[in-house]
């Protein structure tokens, strides 16, 4: 199916029933999963789109306080030492200036502990915030200053002049990797796997392929950066933030100050994209410092410098993929292993390039490992898809040049090793058809054209190629959903959920699957999300929310039936009958076997004079993820261009067919698949932070030199799905969020291979590598 | 930013007035000064604004003279350059997005200052930026720097699309200072930058640009602009060329060549040119023009490609130009 082709629509609505209490085995799928008379799947605009388009969707840096005042950074120009002189006068005389802090008057804040190791911490590191004279990487706040306006808070901080006692710092990746390699975690267990004695499998392979493949240090860009707007009143704080994760940020700026979570209240109804990056930066913690000494309302707007400077980015990677074979394409080993860059007082995981490897292929040895090398430098981050974005690259990559040794085509040697089970955890698939998808991809991207000779199709100055490459992602659905439906005599419906609209369609999906559970129409429900306030511990992340307000709403749902049949009473044609036996349709509820036996909503709640029912409930603990292996695919194909005088290369198609159980909105998810393959265009062919390894700073902190694909970079890009659901999932659905930009990079540069006979192991893509 | 004054010209000789011999700086589209300004790489006391000035494009002895306050989008559309010049037209829209060009002027364009990284970076050592302060582009990321023609104090380029065209052909710049108006080619407008890398030009302080003259030039009308860039649009050039040829009975008898993205200034490329002269207009011919102009390029860590990028690309585009001759 794709996003031009809407299944055909009965036009008699029947019923949805309760989901079940959760996703465990033995479990029904949930109802929604296979319900074809809403609106699920079809093409729905955002119900936010009026609002951005008119400009009335308010961003954390448009909210305004009386009396507040502008921030602006001064950042260090060393990676580590001392701060031995900070001339602060002239920034302090300059017009308009309120405040300048240091860490000599900033307030005590408390550092925050790791991610995942405590509470609901969320911010990049662990390090104090403007405790100290101490630096820790290059481009370090060393001062913040507030204003009557931005421009003069940002000439002021032009002003301030700083002098360092330099100490030696690791700000080269062979430095640190000779300087030793360190165990990684990720979600608290250790990145390596090992199945059987792979390098012994692989020495004896027939057929084997052991490469080394790079991928570069990478920064955030969203379209909004980063911003916060807050004021003290008294004890509390109230933060406007750009954030996708409100109720985490509330705990950790408590954390950081000593209050309750209470007493903070984030609230982000918007978001200009968050791809990881819009978690607790120092930032934050700066601008409500400096508002708590400065006694005013202060916003923080970080300049796109800024946020090079002070948010996270995606680290470098050097990975190892070995694999030995035997003639008939099967695997007898499968080595992936590397090293990465990480910061030394990261908070968040590295970059985990494995977590597919061990699901995708049905290998007889695996040994996978992730090794970090400790720099001093920022704290890398989650960014667009961690760890598959780019471990995708080199598996991907390693697979196409496997099947060019065994000259076998790239999709039969995937066929061939497509796994019964995961071949590392041993676990069922919920919910697997990636061979689907690639049969119905290549038919439709016309893959039979393909030569199998490298190097063989001209048009002019072009050689032209097609390479192919798999996407993946986990399904994920951390413990901490919650939501609250209330139900107005009107018969309309509220969502309350502490999600995130970051600009994905979030508040619509969360709105289209709400009205179908509740056999409501789409206006009849209202979400309301982004505020710390509402129920719910959910981080926008790992393309996750979907599924955790599914199962939030799910259980609501099941909450409200068993409300509104005892509100319904003896005199309803609805009495006696259990939560289990009713659906709900047509703005009321009837029994699932018997139609008549119908009451709405309104009829409900007047009779019991109620003017609303409000019911919350949370989702249910994942046991799916503990009965079985559950991710999302897609099979990515792509025609490169590539120049044989200049080595440009261009891509003229792509086309993304993918496997990520049942679509929720057909017209958002396109853009989410689609967005996230033109990110990996970016990351195949131009994304690169260069970060000075002299000095470890970062030099090309904005977008006229941190080059992201353009229009004229970006083709016709088509996208189609299998809309199979997973039966071990709210609604069928999985996360379309980050698998757009897995596999691409691969894709891309297995088409440059096809079109010029030049294998490039070291992203980006640049015409120098072709030349 | 920081403050500063500013004062709208009247015309060129109030411009040259208020410049004040140099205190203040000229302020054409802005696109340049005030994004320098934003980052304090530049930070005039004094604007003058030269928006005012002449903006005509007029007939000049069958060449083209083009006020210096002409906006790069009238340029690149003007009938007679896209006819005429079409180098010039092409070099242009390459440059810059519609939104730059529709407000970058062309004396603004000429007098950009380059894109290096370490110049923008106040954190950096730049000798451009600060005389004498040492640069820290040789040993660092310099895969966008010069090859030809750079100093040990200084490995930047000029970025200018826009310059590569008017260096191929001729062109001339029309200068007004305190003592009177004088003109230049400009090929001798920018510098190398020897051991004085914070001056771009030759100008004298408070020199201002008042028109650019384009002089007839039969080859100009089928003149071609290559552009090799990191992406298909909004990057600089890596290299770019600039090139008319004329070819009779198989024998060049005229040739321009410019190229931008390889030195501190856009590079004439006379040596390839006078190797053409009057030989037989064949790739051979052009590779090996190309690699006597590149004979004295000197690489960095990280711009060697840059010296067989700019070899194909001269070559490529004489073959395509030849082989359109009639």
């Amino acid at each position: 199916m794709s996003e031009n082709h809407d299944a055909a629509r009965p036009a008699v609505k029947t019923a949805v029933g309760p989901a079940p209490d959760d996703w465990g085995p033995g479990r029904a799928p949930d109802p929604l999963s296979r319900h074809r008379s809403g609106t699920i799947g079809t093409r729905v605009s955002r119900v936010d789109g009026p609002l951005k388009v008119r400009g009335a969707a308010t961003f954390a840096a448009e909210f305004r306080f009386d009396g507040m005042v502008y921030a602006a950074l001064a950042f260090s120009t060393v990676p580590k030492g001392r701060i031995t002189e900070l001339d602060t006068a002239a920034a302090e005389g300059a017009p308009g200036v309120v405040l300048v802090m240091t860490y000599r008057n900033a307030p005590k804040i408390t550092p925050l502990p790791e991610w995942y190791t405590e509470g609901k911490a969320v911010a990049g590191d662990t390090l104090p915030v403007m405790q100290d004279d101490r630096i820790h990487w290059n481009g370090q706040p060393i001062a913040v200053v507030l204003a009557d306006t931005q421009e003069q808070a940002d000439h002021a901080a032009s002003l301030i002049r700083a002098g360092y006692e330099p100490e030696p710092a690791v700000t080269s990746f062979e430095q640190a990797k000779a300087a030793g390699r360190h165990p990684t975690f990720h979600y608290g267990r250790p990145l390596k796997t090992e199945i059987s004695d792979a390098e012994a499998a692989l020495a004896a392979a027939p057929v084997k392929v052991d490469e080394i493949y790079r991928t570069p240090f990478q920064n955030h860009n969203a379209i909004e950066p980063h911003a916060v707007t807050l004021a003290w009143d008294g004890d509390e704080l109230v933060v406007h933030d750009a954030s996708q994760a409100v109720v985490h940020t509330a705990w950790s700026l408590g954390y950081a100050f000593g209050l309750r979570q209470d007493q903070v209240h984030v609230s982000s109804p918007y978001v200009g994209g968050g791809f990881g990056g819009k978690s607790l930066w120092s930032h934050h913690i700066l601008a409500a410092a400096a508002a708590k000494l400065a006694g005013r309302p202060v916003r923080a707007a970080l300049t796109r410098e800024g946020v090079y400077r002070v948010v996270g980015g995606r680290t470098k990677t050097e990975q190892r993929v070995a694999i030995g074979a035997r003639p008939d394409g099967g695997f007898d080993a499968l080595v992936h292993t590397g090293v990465v860059a990480m910061g030394r007082h990261n908070t968040m995981p590295p970059e985990p390039f494995i977590t597919s490897t061990g699901s995708l292929y049905a290998a007889r040895s695996f040994t996978l490992e992730v090794e970090a090398a400790h720099m001093d430098m920022l704290a890398n981050t989650f960014m667009r898809a961690p760890g598959e974005a780019v471990g995708s690259f080199g598996l991907e990559c390693a697979i196409d040049e496997l099947a060019d040794r065994l000259g076998m085509d790239p999709i039969e040697l995937r066929v061939r090793n497509e796994p019964e089970r995961n071949p590392t955890s041993g676990l069922p698939f919920s919910s697997r058809h990636l061979l689907e998808a690639y049969r119905v991809g290549a038919e439709r991207f016309g893959w039979t054209e393909r030569s199998p000779r490298p190097g063989t199709r001209s048009e002019g100055e072009w050689r032209v190629g097609m390479g192919v490459a798999t996407a993946s992602h986990p399904y994920i659905r951390l413990p901490g959903g919650e939501a609250r439906i209330t139900l107005t005599a009107d018969g309309r419906v509220i969502i309350d959920v502490a999600a995130h609209e970051m600009g994905m369609g979030t508040e619509t999906t969360t709105a289209i699957v709400a009205a179908e559970r509740l056999g409501l129409d789409l206006d009849q429900v209202t979400v309301r999300q982004g505020d710390s306030r509402l129920p719910g511990l959910i981080m926008a992340g790992g393309a996750q929310q979907t599924a955790v307000i599914g199962g939030a709403v799910s259980a609501a749902h099941r909450a409200l039936l068993a409300v509104l049949i005892e509100l319904a009473g003896h005199d309803s044609p609805l009495a006696g009958l259990r939560p289990e036996e009713v659906g709900c349709v047509n703005g009321g509820l009837h029994k699932l076997e018997d139609p008549s036996r119908f009451e709405s909503y309104t009829d409900i709640l007047a009779r019991a004079g109620r003017g609303e029912v409000s019911v919350e409930a949370s989702g249910p603990p994942p046991l799916e993820l503990t009965h079985w292996s559950m991710r999302s695919y897609g099979a990515m194909f792509c025609e490169a261009r590539v120049n044989a005088v200049t080595g440009e290369t261009r891509i003229s198609r792509f086309l993304g067919s993918f496997d990520c159980g049942r679509i929720m909105n057909a017209k958002t998810a396109a853009s989410q698949f689609r967005g996230g393959i033109i990110m990996g265009l970016g990351l195949a062919l131009m994304e690169e932070t260069h970060l000075d390894e002299r000095h470890g700073r970062i030099m090309n902190p904005n977008l006229a030199e941190y080059h992201v694909p353009v229009h004229m970079d970006v083709p016709e890009i088509e996208v189609m799905w299998t809309d199979i659901p997973d039966p071990h999932s709210p609604m069928g659905a999985h996360g379309v969020g980050e698998i757009g930009i897995t596999g691409v990079g691969a894709a891309v540069a297995n088409a440059v291979y096809n079109a010029t006979g030049r294998r490039v192991r070291d992203l980006p893509i640049t015409l120098d590598k072709l030349l | 930013m920081r403050p500063f004054t500013y004062a709208r010209a009247a015309d060129a000789a109030d411009a040259v007035r208020l410049a004040d011999g140099g205190r203040a700086r000229y302020l054409g589209g802005g696109t340049n000064l005030v994004d320098l300004a934003r980052e304090t790489v530049e930070r005039p006391e004094a604007l003058v604004d030269v928006t005012g000035l002449s903006t005509a494009i007029e007939e000049i002895g069958g060449g083209l003279l083009i006020g210096a306050a002409a906006r790069n989008a009238a340029v690149a559309e003007h009938r007679a350059v896209r006819t005429r010049y079409p180098a010039l037209a092409r070099a242009i829209v390459a440059g810059a997005s519609a939104q730059i060009r529709n407000m970058a002027t062309v004396g603004g364009n000429i007098l950009q200052r380059t894109r290096c990284a370490y110049f923008y970076d106040d954190g950096s050592r730049c000798n451009k930026r600060r005389p004498e302060q040492g640069c820290d582009a040789i040993e660092g990321f310099n895969r966008g720097h010069a090859v030809l023609g750079a100093s040990a104090a200084c490995v930047a380029t000029h970025p200018s699309d826009m310059c590569v065209a008017l260096a191929a052909f001729d062109a001339t710049v029309h200068l007004r200072n305190a003592d009177g108006e004088r003109t230049l080619p400009i090929t001798d407008l920018h510098r190398l930058p020897g051991n004085r890398p914070d001056l771009d030009t030759v100008l004298e302080p408070g020199e201002l640009i008042t028109a650019v003259e384009l002089p007839a030039l039969a080859l100009a009308a089928s003149s071609a602009y290559r552009k090799v860039r990191d992406r298909a649009s909004y990057a600089f050039a890596l290299v770019s060329v600039a090139a008319a040829i004329e070819v009779t009975d198989g024998i060049v008898s005229d040739v321009r060549i410019a190229l931008g993205g390889v030195a501190h200034k856009p590079w004439r490329a006379w040596t390839a040119e006078a190797a053409l002269r009057g030989g037989p207009a064949t790739a051979e011919r052009f590779r090996r023009a190309a690699e006597e102009e590149l004979a004295s390029a000197v690489a960095l860590r990280h711009n060697a490609f840059k010296i067989e990028l700019a070899e194909r690309t001269i070559t490529t585009v004489l073959t395509d130009l030849a082989g359109e001759q009639p």
